[in-house]
């Protein structure tokens, strides 16, 4: 086999195509790089990533918060952050500074520390709520059935308090030191947009008309009260009754004097988003929906001014990097696959798994190129599909070796 | 090769679920197109505005109407059609069919009531959303015109929403105590809840999957809904016996023997490829571990359960129809 400079991470080597490798090290080690927000669509392992990096980057003399979201119960058991209370706390068995392998770290070994949280959605809520409001307005709004609902199952609830978290604790960052480094995660939404698009969805829901219209008698200006109005309060009483009415009107002129402090909060983050120090990784796996995902949000990011590190292509096939092409191998598996003595028979499943491979290979580095070729500028890192789950530290490691490009991975 | 009869003969409504990116729709798809290879008329229906049935289909996106998606080629088969339902679309439908709002009824979509009140009102939405895939399976000869269906294959939110989703006037009760809507909601109930729907739900075999498929089945049960089968998708070749596994993880395949075997399959195996296959058969094995047992626990559960291989070069249209032959053949249709 030939060998090369960079190390042989997947099939990514295998494609002829001029493909930028992203240096996942340089991104990590860089003391201006305060914010890494990973995301992607659904399932193709975003908090996977995320913890990677961040373990990575501690044990590299970073001093690391990571916030995830709907981890896998035993990477949160084996991270120590099951108990859902929205507050980081140290990761045990970090061992800080100590993989300064390839002479990468600028930040010097030794100090480096992890902590890790698990997002809650519905507290994060009520405590902006909380904190922008009178106590008796907060207890309020808490109890209303609509702030319930919009709380805990509004579409883009949790991408938004996403984001209201990582402004929190880029604050906290600034303030006490205890953090120079904030890898994010993002929710499982379906489409990788719905995180930047939650901050004005849920506020140009709550800015919509037929709020500022239920908002229109506790404001006062008569002349708003159009026959029209009247109208669609009639309606809306036939269809789902008064009290759902009521506590509509109740809801809104309660949240009113929040709004504005909601408008804020997402502006700021947006901006923090967009600031120098945020670097986005895009996850997707080589699937052609993911990759069409991950292609939306390149386009996207690149149309909102947010700075793109580069893609991650997770769980890609291995090529097994051997002559034997898909036909051959499906070939010799018909003529053994009836065989009684065992060497054939085994010698059969391997042939068949084999060409499953080369055909898995040859499709996702064919989706991938295609990638490429629309979007050269992107770099790229291809994470093979480890054969067992990533659910503990040894896991993260071995992945954040792989993402950073170690020959021991 | 299909079996005389599927394991659900009752059941109308198939509800398919699953945690995002198991196979929900591919599922479903497959599962109307086996459904239809039994000489059914059916309707495969979309919830989620993704327009996912246009693209599996490859054909243009469905707008808020039943279309003929596969015509009967064989003898003896049904038609599929497909419908993409649309919560805005369906509270309009609702309204002018229930109430002569006439001039109200715009003026609510004009102050963005429609809007919302599918968006904020958990339950609206969901009423909406079922009672349309209701309407569709109520139909009966007194409805002049109106196409009959055998059966309807609903291509359902996640896991995680769908006891919720399916639940729908036990949602509605913190908002909607009484009203029009909520009578419309436990009509719908009595179909969900009644032997005539099953709900399936698609998982592969990994942790996070299972695990969410036991919640989901035990919160089905809790709600009173029916639970049909499971269906595990995406499952690796299964050739390697388990003997032959061992030895993968064990490191103690005779290699020499197994050279032999491939040359006598005209395969001209040297040491670098006799490893390779040796390497890719012990992470396969490995895999395979992790995946028995999960399939350990997904029998656990006590539902029938349903395994579709992993489609090597991707999902086209033909391998939809070799996904229904497969569902066809277990019967699950
Ligand atoms: N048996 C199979 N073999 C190969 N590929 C498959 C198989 N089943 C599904 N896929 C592929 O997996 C991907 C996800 O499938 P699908 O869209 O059906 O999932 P879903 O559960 O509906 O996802 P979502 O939660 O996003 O709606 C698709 O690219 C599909 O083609
Ligand atoms: N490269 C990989 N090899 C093997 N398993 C992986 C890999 N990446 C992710 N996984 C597994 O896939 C599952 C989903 O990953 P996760 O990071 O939770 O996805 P997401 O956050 O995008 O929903 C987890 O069980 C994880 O252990
Ligand atoms: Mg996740
Ligand atoms: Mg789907």
């Amino acid at each position: 086999m030939p060998t090369r400079s960079n190390p042989r991470v997947g099939p990514m080597t295998a494609s002829h195509e001029p493909t930028r490798l992203l240096d996942v090290d340089a991104l990590l080690d860089d003391p201006k790089r305060r914010i890494i927000v990973c995301c992607g669509s659904g399932g193709v392992g975003k908090t996977t990533t995320a913890a990677s990096l961040a373990l990575r980057a501690a044990e590299r003399g970073r001093k690391v918060v990571v916030l995830t979201i709907d981890p896998a119960r035993r990477l949160a058991q084996s991270m120590g952050i099951e108990a859902l209370d929205n507050t980081p706390r140290p990761v045990p068995g970090v061992s800080a500074g100590s993989t300064t392998s390839g002479g990468g770290s600028t930040t010097g070994g030794g100090a480096g520390s992890l902590d890790a949280m698990m997002l809650d959605m519905k507290r994060t809520f009520d405590e902006v709520v909380e904190s922008q409001a009178s106590p008796e307005k907060a207890r309020q709004i808490l109890n209303n059935p609509f702030y319930i609902a919009v709380s805990s199952s509004f579409a883009g609830t949790q991408e938004y308090m996403a984001m209201e978290k990582l402004g929190q604790l880029d604050k906290d960052a600034r303030a006490s030191g205890r953090w120079d480094l904030i890898v994010v995660d993002t929710p499982p939404s379906r489409s990788a947009l719905d995180f930047l698009d939650a901050p004005e969805r849920l506020s140009s829901f709550l800015d919509g008309k037929f709020m500022r219209l239920l908002l229109a008698p506790a404001r006062g200006p008569a002349r708003l009260m159009t026959a029209g109005f009247n109208m669609v309060t009639k309606a809306v009483t036939t269809i789902i009754g008064g009290q759902v009415l009521s506590d509509m009107q109740a809801f809104v002129s309660a949240f009113d004097t929040l709004f504005g402090g909601f408008r804020q909060r997402a502006q700021r983050t947006f901006e923090l988003l967009q600031a120098d120090g945020t670097s986005f990784l895009v996850v997707a796996a080589p699937e052609p929906d993911a990759l069409r995902e991950a292609a939306y949000f390149v386009e996207r990011l690149s149309a909102e001014n947010m700075p793109l590190a580069g893609l991650v292509v997770n769980r890609a096939s291995v090529d097994p990097e051997v002559e034997l092409s898909e036909a051959a191998a499906m070939s010799g598996y018909e003529k053994l696959r009836d065989s009684s003595d065992d060497a054939s028979r085994m010698a059969a499943g391997l042939l068949r798994l084999h060409a499953d491979r080369k055909l898995l290979v040859e499709r996702e580095t064919r989706l991938r190129s295609r990638f490429a070729t629309a979007h050269p500028h992107v770099a790229t890192v291809v994470l093979p599909a480890l054969p067992t789950d990533v659910h503990d530290l040894d896991g993260l490691r071995r992945i954040g070796a792989l993402l950073g490009g170690d020959d021991a991975a | 090769m299909a079996p005389a009869s599927s394991d659900f003969p009752e059941v109308q409504l198939h509800v398919v679920t699953g945690k995002g990116g198991t196979g929900k729709s591919t599922v479903a798809a497959g599962l109307a197109l086996a459904h239809a290879s039994r000489g059914k008329t059916v309707l495969l229906c979309e919830v989620e505005g993704r327009q996912g049935i246009a693209q599996m289909f490859d054909v243009s996106p469905l707008p808020y109407e039943e279309r003929l998606l596969a015509k009967a080629t064989e003898h003896g088969a049904g038609d599929v059609y497909a419908l993409a339902v649309d919560a805005e679309a369906a509270l309009l439908e609702y309204l002018s069919m229930y109430y002569r709002l006439g001039r109200a009824g715009k003026a609510l979509d004009r102050f963005g009531v429609i809007d919302f009140a599918t968006t904020i009102a958990p339950g609206v939405r969901d009423v909406l959303l079922t009672g349309k895939v209701y309407e569709a399976a109520q139909r009966n000869s007194r409805n002049k015109g109106a196409r009959q269906y055998d059966a309807i294959v609903l291509d359902a939110p996640p896991t995680g929403r769908i006891a919720q989703f399916l639940n729908v006037n036990s949602e509605l009760a913190g908002l909607a105590r009484m009203g029009p809507i909520k009578a419309q909601a436990d009509t719908v109930m009595t179909l969900l809840r009644s032997p005539r729907t099953a709900v399936h739900l698609v998982t592969v075999l990994e942790e996070m999957p299972v695990q969410e498929t036991i919640d989901g089945v035990r919160e089905l049960r809790e709600a009173g809904l029916p639970v049909g089968g499971v269906v595990v998708n995406l499952v690796r070749p299964q050739d390697l016996d388990a003997e032959a596994r061992a030895a993968l993880l064990e490191g103690t395949v005779d290699e020499s023997a197994l050279a032999k075997a491939l040359a006598s399959a005209g395969i001209d195996a040297d040491k670098a490829l006799v490893h390779s296959l040796v390497a890719e058969g012990r992470d396969h094995a490995e895999r395979r571990q992790l995946e028995d047992s999960q399939r350990a626990l997904v029998e656990k559960i006590g539902v029938p359960t349903y395994e579709l291989a992993k489609l090597a070069g991707g999902v086209d249209l033909g391998g939809l129809y070799e996904l229904a032959e497969s569902l066809c053949a277990q019967g699950l249709a």
